[in-house]
């Protein structure tokens, strides 16, 4: 076999593979004929071929199936969820409107973040604190936005303190003092007001 | 049934978990028999095969739908049992010297149950045996021969499963054969 040439054994493997040409076929039957050698050869590498090919069909366990399924991540319900959308027209568009709305407000919260005071006359502003000095009378409502409000004075008005801190010695404030820290708070207060000003504005169309 | 397949992989993909179900069924016996033979372990085939389904599964939008499903599936099946078959491999060297003796190496200290006696490889029924004789090829030649003499591929899917060449699969299913019979013939 070691004389024989060395093609010989890859015609053998292109002939197992079925992917012979005629004249390669032809070559590799007359070798075959004239030598034992590689004729063995080639009947064991056919024998261990089939050899492999006696292997019995395996099927995979019973509830192979279901165990797939169990592994499965859960679905996005995205198609149950479309159908509640589909049937619940009236909710999406309550849900909806009150996204909107305490988005914007939410938002105008963000906004107001910056120091601000009600302008009055006599009032002491030191950094974002303000003061109303002690002998002075405030005419007036005061609001403080992000900052701190001392009263040593008097104050003639109602007093709202927005994200910041009321702090009173022996003041007189003669309207109602409020502190909203909260965007919550801050959201109520807003809703209130705007009810006020329209029961205001109302009542001054009334008195028209 | 490709169009079959191809209708439920579109449901999945539009939500409906269980049209996969049907894939599963129609495919589980070639994938488990896949791992099977190249793992040897009904237990670790199974897991591997079942991975394999999870994981075609979330990977689904991912797949052509031009092309043939069950490449697909064989590729990622195959791709899973090559990876255990690695991890599985000790990674340290056996010579090296084992530490409070003297000259023995690690050779000396793995029970030999790669190689089995001959008298016991005889008497093995011939299912074990084609078994045991498909486990003992390393594995680069082991995948080929499962997929073109025991799932009965055509060379080119092969090549497509395994993402090589087609000249290498041919290669490897000829050393692959020259490597078996000569195990056979070493009886």
């Amino acid at each position: 076999m070691n004389t024989c040439p060395e093609h010989i054994i890859d015609y053998m493997h292109d002939y197992l593979d079925g992917d012979i040409s005629r004249e390669h076929e032809q070559e590799l039957k007359q070798h075959l004929h004239s030598c034992s050698d590689c004729k063995q050869l080639m009947q064991e590498l056919s024998e261990t071929i089939a050899f492999v090919k006696s292997a019995s069909h395996i099927t995979a366990p019973p509830h192979f199936e279901e165990s797939v399924m169990a592994r499965l991540p859960k679905p996005k319900s995205r198609v149950g969820m479309q159908k509640w959308i589909r049937r619940h027209p009236l909710f999406v568009a309550a849900a909806v409107f009150c996204l909107f709305m305490s988005a914007t407000l939410i938002g105008n919260f963000m906004d107001d973040q910056h120091f601000s005071v009600t302008k009055q006359p006599n009032l002491v502003v030191d950094g974002q604190t303000v003061i109303v000095p002690e002998g002075e009378v405030v005419k007036g409502d005061i609001v403080v936005k992000n900052g701190d409000l001392i009263v040593e004075g008097e104050v003639d008005g109602n007093v709202t303190v927005i994200n910041g801190q009321y702090m009173a010695s022996s003041a007189v404030v003669s309207g109602k003092i409020e502190e909203i820290d909260e965007a919550f708070e801050w959201l109520w207060y807003t809703i209130k007001n705007s009810v006020k000003t329209a029961l205001t504005f109302e009542d001054k169309e009334e008195t028209k | 049934m490709d169009a079959l397949v191809n209708k439920r992989i579109k449901q999945v993909l539009k939500g409906d978990q269980n049209a996969f179900a049907d894939i599963v069924s129609l495919y589980q016996h070639k994938l488990y028999q896949v791992c099977y033979r190249m793992l040897g372990n009904k237990q670790e085939s199974e897991d591997i095969a079942q991975e394999a389904f999870v994981r075609a599964y979330m990977n689904l939008h991912t797949f052509d739908q031009k092309r043939k499903f069950s490449t697909w599936l064989y590729r990622i099946a195959t791709n899973l049992c090559i990876d255990r078959i690695r991890k599985k491999k000790p990674d340290y060297y056996l010579d090296a010297e084992v530490a409070g003796t003297e000259g023995l190496d690690m050779y000396s200290q793995i029970a030999a149950d790669d190689q089995l006696p001959e008298e016991q490889i005889e008497q093995m029924e011939l299912q074990d045996r084609i078994q045991y004789e498909i486990g003992r090829l390393p594995d680069k030649y082991r995948s080929v021969i499962v997929l073109k003499y025991i799932e009965e591929l055509s060379l080119q899917e092969i090549s497509e499963i395994l993402d090589m060449p087609l000249g290498t699969v041919k290669t490897r299913i000829h050393r692959g054969r020259e490597a078996l019979r000569k195990q056979l013939n070493n009886l």
